[in-house]
């Protein structure tokens, strides 16, 4: 996957919830992301946090770090 | 002529209480308005009339359709005559015989027994043999109009002749052309002998005002408007099978009369609930690539894409496909392959593909062509109103007051319904029209809009929330509404929210370009209705923001009270035939049939129960994750049924890189494209003329596809589907659809009182049909909203990436146009290319002679995606700044330079908006010219 695609699709969800749930936006992307991305997605999104999150925006990344807390993820 | 099975019934049906009449001695109860000849032809008494039929309000010229009244003098006309309680008529008699003979005696003295072709099914001649006319006592000299209009036969039309000759002037085709389409194109003009019918200003039809939506053709009582079609075979049909149309998401109900097996015409039912016996140039006309000689009609098979096609048996090719999915399978892992339904399938067919991917391939990675294009409308009307479709039937907008089209041409798109919504508006409703390019609809014969919001690609968001901003700010919300039915705290936050000065029109102007004062007045407009309903397309969809305009678009009808009941809600139209269906049927990579989520065990438990295998529970790949997956390897395999991601897909040079890396391809369709140029193994598939099943329409509409030839390559979809899944291990055994539809009813709550026997008994079922609404559901949330209270969303504006820059300075949009359909596969097979035969470019007067370029120039456009080059048409239909160009042509590449944006929720491409270019050029791009010259473009086929 081009990393930097899934960083701006993270983005651009983010960008939605942080309109709509303010404080609660990160639970709303992790949310986003459980249900609509395909697991390989995901553990590529994680991986890219761990690796520093280059791109990603806060609530992309406070998302990301709360899926990377679900064992069923990775 | 009307089809030849049906009872004409003289006037259209109406409303009303019921009244009883006696006629000839026989009772019957009709409502209150109806006309007594269709009182009397619903008690089997028909009544001879010539200028009458019951598509059309009566006109009474014909003087045939006389009665005797008890009580009334004289002999009035039955077509113009409303019952009354008690009326008692007659309808033979020594008198009427005589007036009926001697008025037919004159239209035979103009139009001599034997002037039609027999297949014409003459109404005049026919009544005339009945009264026992063979000839005329009026009929002296040059009294016959052939002998007045010898050069009367305009065959400018690809599809049908208009011969002046034969015309009885009774004004029918008129009347339907501007009654049933709206167009107005057509008049009579002369007096006596020299009257005539006149297209346009005395044109050839070709050259008119006139659409071809054939409408006239089927009015017209004699030979004077006949099919070329039925010209040509000249013999009654031997059949007729009704059937649902294959193109655009009306779904219009269409009657198939067929003679050797061949189809002779094709005519609107006039029963059908969504096109109430209407149809357009493409419905009516355009079927004949279904036996166009590029069909492809045996398997092909080949070991790399570079390697000419070899055409093998059915058994090769599909043992071939399933051993590579299952080597691919072994070799890369269970999540490497997966499959794509299409909009242009049926029901059963796209539930068979998404059961294949789940059941046989073992994972969830199954998509469909609906994610190009109403995927947002999923999303966002399921996230406020708790159901992933629209709220109304057509017949609704007869109803509304105030219709807002944001972002479609029905005119274009979707033309029997602008027919029904065209006539609404020109019995007063107003009309509030949202989008860059100035429609059809912003200006026709006798229709204008009242307020065109003429915004700039891309900011739909920012032109829902000031208009919702008005509403809140200028105390025309419906709060009684909002406090019934809608969650408090979601709209408290959303009241908050689009009360904000920077939501307002003056706060807007200067990113939409519509100025403040026309956003002020067109949401004043829709919020006072009192019944004010939304159309909309793809301009609302295909956005980086699509599901934010969806939700937008929600949150407006649901704070102004406009959901729930007729003529209002929130309606889009859908672009192909089943884009609805495909959706229904869990084509989706993270639902099931229904919009369940995978992850909910309740509903994979039902699922598992029923298919005997254990299913994922993981969301699958959607199509652009499938192009990243395959770039990295990670994706091998693909079924694709009815799909052309090669032309269809933003962002060309990507997908074609994508498709280039996979091992195997198995295209599933009934001519070659682009992406077959991609593939490995080529499935035949079936037109909708060759199968059963059924469509379900943008009102959610399901409707029986019923066969009317035999599958040219031996086999339906879903049975080539079938052997797929039984070559793989998972055994699949139906022997017709109906069992296919049987399980979708036995699985999918919304689906569960659906049968072909009903289906058959009631013509047509709009879901949700259960135990709730065994009849169906015409109108959606009528008491409370699917999800229980409507919930309002926070929509903020997030301008798109792609921003015009001095290197890429105009914002290219994209549309359709009437004749041609999407890609083209099927309407660039027929004579529809007459009217258009190559996608054009539209481009601002203003911004061409900044750049010295003049109509028909071409010229090259360039994005950062790529390239390509067109011809250019110069109009003021689209703004300073904007251009605009369809995409039916794969010669043209529009999709060579849209770009990889999409929706943030649902990956839905941001078709419609794209920086880019334009400089004048001397010719097309090479590649262009070796399409071009190289058409038809048939890939090399080997023999066995």
């Amino acid at each position: 996957m081009d990393v930097q695609r899934l960083v701006a699709m993270a983005n651009d969800i983010a960008a939605f919830f942080d309109a709509e749930s303010g404080n609660a936006a990160p639970e709303g992307v992790r949310n986003h992301l459980s249900k609509f991305w395909e697991p390989r997605m995901r553990r590529e999104i994680i991986e890219h946090l761990r690796k520093g999150g280059e791109g990603l925006c806060p609530t992309a990344s406070a998302a990301i770090e709360k899926l990377a807390a679900d064992p069923s993820v990775s | 002529m009307h089809a030849h099975d049906h009872h004409d019934l003289g006037t259209p049906a109406v409303k009303g209480e019921p009244v009883t009449l006696e006629i000839d001695g026989v009772s019957i109860t009709v409502p209150a308005g109806t006309s007594v000849i269709r009182a009397a032809a619903l008690a089997h008494r028909d009544i001879p009339r010539l200028c009458a039929t019951d598509t059309l309000k009566s006109f009474g010229s014909c003087r045939l359709c006389l009665v005797h009244i008890e009580g009334r003098k004289g002999t009035p006309a039955s077509c113009t005559t409303e019952v009354v309680p008690g009326m008692k008529v007659h309808t033979q008699s020594e008198q009427l015989e005589r007036l009926r003979r001697n008025v037919l005696e004159l239209y035979v003295s103009e139009h001599p027994m034997g002037s039609c072709p027999a297949s014409a099914g003459c109404e005049l001649e026919s009544l005339a043999a009945q009264h026992g006319i063979r000839e005329s006592r009026y009929a002296v000299g040059t009294t016959a109009r052939a002998a007045h209009m010898p050069a009367a036969v305009d065959a400018s039309n690809p599809y049908f002749v208009a011969d002046d000759s034969l015309c009885i002037v009774c004004s029918r085709c008129v009347r339907a052309c501007e009654d049933q389409q709206g167009t107005f194109a057509l008049t009579i003009e002369g007096r006596g002998l020299e009257s005539r019918v006149a297209a346009s200003q005395r044109q050839p039809f070709f050259e008119s005002e006139c659409v071809s939506c054939g409408a006239c053709v089927e009015a017209c009582p004699t030979g004077a408007l006949l099919e070329k079609s039925v010209i040509a075979v000249d013999q009654l049909p031997e059949r007729s099978v009704r059937t649902t149309c294959a193109y655009c998401g009306v779904g219009c109900s269409l009657i198939a009369e067929v003679s050797a097996d061949a189809v002779t015409r094709m005519v609107p039912d006039r029963a059908g609930r969504a096109n109430q016996g209407h149809a357009c140039v493409k419905g009516r006309f355009a079927y004949g690539y279904a036996t166009h000689g590029d069909r492809v009609t045996r398997p092909l098979i080949r070991e790399r894409i570079t390697d000419e096609w070899r055409e093998v048996s059915w058994d090769e090719a599909i043992s071939h496909a399933a051993a590579e999915f299952k080597r691919i399978q072994a070799k890369y892992g269970r999540d490497s392959i997966g499959g794509i339904t299409s909009s242009r399938c049926t029901n059963e067919e796209t539930f068979l593909v998404q059961k294949l991917v789940r059941a046989a391939f073992g994972n969830n990675n199954v998509d469909t062509c609906a994610r190009v294009c109403h995927s947002p409308t999923g999303y966002g009307l399921k996230h406020t109103l708790g159901e992933s479709a629209g709220t109304q039937e057509f017949v609704s907008v007869q109803q509304a007051d105030v219709i807002m089209v944001i972002g479609a041409s029905p005119t274009e798109a979707h033309p029997v319904f602008a027919s029904q919504m065209k006539r609404r508006l020109r019995a007063g409703a107003k009309l509030i029209v949202v989008d860059p390019r100035a429609i059809a609809l912003v200006k026709s014969p006798h229709v204008a809009a009242d307020y065109h919001l003429r915004l700039l690609p891309g900011t739909n968001v920012a032109v829902i929330n000031a208009l919702a901003h008005v509403v809140v700010t200028e105390g025309l919300t419906r709060d009684d509404y909002i406090a019934d039915r809608c969650e408090r705290e979601s709209y408290e936050k959303w009241r908050a929210f689009i009360s904000d000065p920077k939501n307002s029109p003056e706060a807007v102007e200067t990113v939409t370009g519509v100025p403040a004062a026309l956003v002020r007045g067109a949401a004043r407009l829709y919020a006072r209705g009192p019944n004010s309903a939304i159309y909309y397309g793809l301009g609302v969809t295909e956005h980086s923001q699509g599901t934010t305009m969806v939700m937008g678009i929600a949150n407006l009808a649901m704070a102004t009270g406009n959901l729930g009941r007729e003529g209002v809600g929130v309606s889009p139209l859908r672009g192909q035939n089943n884009v609805q269906g495909s959706c229904d049927m869990g084509s989706f990579p993270h639902e099931f049939s229904g919009y369940r989520h995978v992850s909910d065990d309740a509903t994979r438990g039902l699922f598992e129960s029923m298919w005997k295998v254990q299913l994922g529970s993981e969301p699958g790949l959607r199509i652009p994750n499938m192009f990243e997956a395959a770039l990295d390897g990670s994706f091998k395999g693909l079924y694709i049924q009815g799909e052309d991601f090669a032309q269809s897909d933003p962002n060309t040079a990507h997908v074609t890189a994508a498709l280039s890396a996979m091992e195997c391809i198995v295209i599933q369709d009934i001519f070659h494209n682009e992406t077959a140029k991609f593939a490995h193994v080529f499935l035949p598939g079936s037109s909708f003329l060759e199968k059963d099943g059924t469509f379900t329409n943008a009102e959610r509409r399901i409707s029986r596809v019923r066969k009317v030839i035999e599958p040219l390559a031996g086999f339906a979809d879903w049975q080539v589907t079938m052997r797929l899944s039984n070559a793989l291990g998972y055994a699949m055994d139906y022997s017709h659809p109906s069992q296919i539809m049987d399980e979708i009813a036995a699985l999918t709550p919304t689906f569960t009182g659906v049968s072909y026997e009903k289906l058959d008994r009631l013509g047509s079922i709009q879901w949700p049909c259960n135990d709730a609404a065994p009849q169906g559901t015409p109108t959606m949330h009528v008491d409370q909203f699917v999800r229980g209270k409507g919930k309002f969303h926070v929509t903020a504006y997030v301008p798109t990436r792609e921003r015009t820059s001095a290197k890429y300075p105009l914002l290219l949009t994209t549309g359709r146009v009437l004749t041609q359909y999407n890609v083209g596969a099927q309407t660039r097979r027929t004579a529809n290319l007459a009217w258009h035969s190559e996608d054009r470019l539209e481009l601002h007067p203003h911004d061409a002679e900044a750049r010295g370029i003049e109509h028909g120039d071409w010229v090259g456009v360039t994005s950062r995606a790529g390239d390509t080059v067109l011809r250019v048409e110069i109009t003021d239909r689209v703004a300073p700044g904007v251009v605009y160009t369809t995409f039916h042509f794969p010669e043209s590449g529009a999709n060579l330079i849209t770009t990889e944006n999409s929706d943030w929720a649902t990956n839905c491409p941001e078709y419609k908006v794209t920086a880019v270019q334009v400089v004048k050029v001397a010719q097309p791009r090479a590649w262009q010219r070796r399409r071009q010259e190289a058409a038809p473009a048939e890939p090399a086929v080997s023999p066995n």
